[in-house]
């Protein structure tokens, strides 16, 4: 295992000394303000000519306080502010959300919500890596598949929208089940969109997997090993295109995962190609899943019986569920009042960032933005 | 597990149960990271989920750090917590795990709290240069630090 210290980088920056001029090495600025860095993300790069000696993220220009927020709020009101930090996948930051709270009151969802609750995040999953693959795309420099991507997420969308009136940020599961049931015509709808999207990912495969230009931008790029994953804390499709087959839907089941046959696909190199081939894969398994979960749906309420004012017991719980990103984590002590004492969000998205600096290593300026693109932050989730 | 470390550590080990299903213990102090290394090494616990803390002003030790483990080998999941007062340190585990570095920074950032030994200890999220640490009780919903934001963004108020 690389030595800790290798981790950290040590830019001295504002240091402008005599021999500063002389030096070959440059220092630039990359951000806030850049297409490619998803969001508001500012990244200060150490350059030798064109090789990147060392960075170092500058975040928190999207921080809004929402751990502070929900010390103000009670469990019912915060439930919508989860929406806002991952927003290309708000419907897994409810689902855990909501989760996390019905565990503290020791509740459970009841089946079929837990049914409504799985296809909306699978649906949700797949949306999220469309606009992660149309966006990493573009950045490498192959426009078309944005378009595809995009159209084909708007279906996904207009489901959304048809149930709960919400396109982004749905707020589509309450604390104890689902606040809606399903509209006439929604198993439909989603048979129609899996059956639809299916040979769309093929189409997708068509223009990238054996495409030469992204073979040679994507091969070997950003590399990271399995340990260092595991070191660095890094979750979700990055650790496992590393070859570590982890994926708390199968290690430590919530919502009924465990009644789904699916398979948590892996790679080996742990390169951005490999990555790339594990979300593709992903998808495909969200559509086994969402199958699954239609054809199996049961009949039933969608809401547990939840008192009126939600009071959780005195008492702290942790619990995370695998979000299209990673790991997310909601972390609640509770003081037995209407309001949490302490909410604390563990975002895949800012411990998955943290291993920028050692993937970039040694790399290209542009393989940095490769690489921004394939560990699929979002910058709401980051800064929260 | 937890009541084998209980045995091996004695009274610095004040508490070691579950709670809904979920292991924890509270630990001294002194024990920290000794602990962690520990756990890391011995019990398997090779990731560092989450470090977090939380502020109970009305204790004597107003801090507690919590840190979230995760052990792969035996898909298992524990927290540790520590008190500690206001103004006192923690060692910093960015040895043990290389994960706690942003972790960390973001408890100094929010709360003030200390990492001995953390490499780069500084804001993570604030601006450099703000004044108070928003996660405290103390620190009012609507406050803010208006002479940084006149200062910096030039405008009356960011509110």
């Amino acid at each position: 295992m690389t030595e800790p210290s290798t981790y950290i980088s040590h830019l001295e920056l504002g240091e402008k000394d005599e021999t500063y001029l002389d030096s070959n090495e440059l220092i630039i600025n990359m951000g806030p303000q850049h297409p490619a860095t998803h969001g508001v993300l500012r990244v200060i790069l150490k350059l030798d000519g064109e090789k990147v000696l060392g960075t170092e993220c500058v975040i928190g220009y999207l921080h809004r306080g929402v751990e502070k927020i929900a010390e103000h709020r009670t469990y019912t009101m915060f439930n919508p502010y989860v929406d806002r930090m991952d927003y290309v996948a708000a419907v897994s930051n409810g689902l855990g959300y909501c989760e996390a709270v019905e565990k503290l009151m020791n509740i459970e969802a009841p089946p079929r919500a837990k049914y409504i609750r799985v296809i909306l995040t699978e649906l949700n999953r797949i949306a999220s890596h469309q606009l992660w693959l149309g966006t990493h795309a573009l950045d490498i420099g192959a426009i078309t598949p944005l378009f595809y991507t995009f159209r084909d997420r708007e279906e996904i969308l207009k489901i959304f929208e048809k149930y709960c009136g919400a396109r982004l940020t749905t707020h589509a599961f309450r604390i104890g089940g689902c606040q809606y049931e399903t509209y006439d015509g929604f198993e439909k709808d989603v048979k129609k969109f899996l059956d639809f999207f299916r040979p769309k990912i093929d189409e997708y495969e068509e223009l990238l997997t054996t495409n030469r230009i992204w073979l040679e931008r994507t091969k070997g790029v950003g590399r990271i090993s399995d340990k260092d994953c595991i070191a660095l804390g890094v979750t979700g499709p990055v650790l496992r295109a590393s070859g570590v087959r982890w994926d708390i839907r199968k290690a430590q089941p919530y919502s009924g995962y465990q009644n789904f046959d699916f398979e948590i696909p892996i790679g080996t190199n742990g390169d951005t190609y490999d990555r790339y081939l594990v979300r593709m894969a992903e998808m495909r398994q969200s559509v086994r899943i969402c199958e699954q979960a239609v054809a199996g749906s049961p009949e039933g309420p969608i809401m547990a019986k939840v008192p009126k004012v939600i009071k959780p017991p005195v008492g702290e719980i942790y619990h995370s569920i695998e979000a299209p990103k990673g790991e997310l984590g909601y972390f609640i002590v509770s003081d037995g009042s209407t309001q949490p004492y302490r909410l604390r969000v563990r975002p895949p998205s800012f411990v998955n960032l943290q291993a920028l600096d050692l993937m970039v290593r040694g790399a290209l300026v542009a393989d940095v933005i490769a690489v921004i693109g394939t560990l699929d932050i979002v910058l709401g989730e980051v800064d929260r | 597990m937890v009541a084998s470390l209980k045995r091996q550590f004695g009274s610095g080990v004040s508490e070691a149960s579950t709670y809904l299903g979920q292991s924890y213990m509270v630990v001294d102090r002194s024990l920290v990271p000794e602990i962690l290394q520990v756990l890391r090494d011995q019990e398997q616990f090779d990731y560092c989920v989450d470090i977090t803390a939380i502020h109970r002003p009305d204790h004597a030790k107003q801090f507690e750090v919590v840190w979230i483990l995760y052990s792969f080998p035996r898909n298992e999941r524990i927290r540790v917590k520590t008190a500690i007062a206001d103004g006192e340190a923690v060692p910093s585990s960015v040895p043990i795990w290389p994960a706690a570095n942003w972790l960390e920074r973001e408890v100094f950032d929010m709360f003030g709290i200390h990492f001995d030994g953390h490499p780069d200890l500084k804001r993570i999220l604030l601006p450099e240069g703000w004044k108070g640490h928003p996660l405290r009780k103390d620190y009012g919903i609507i406050q803010q630090d208006s002479e940084w934001v006149q200062i910096n963004l030039g405008i009356e108020s960011g509110q």
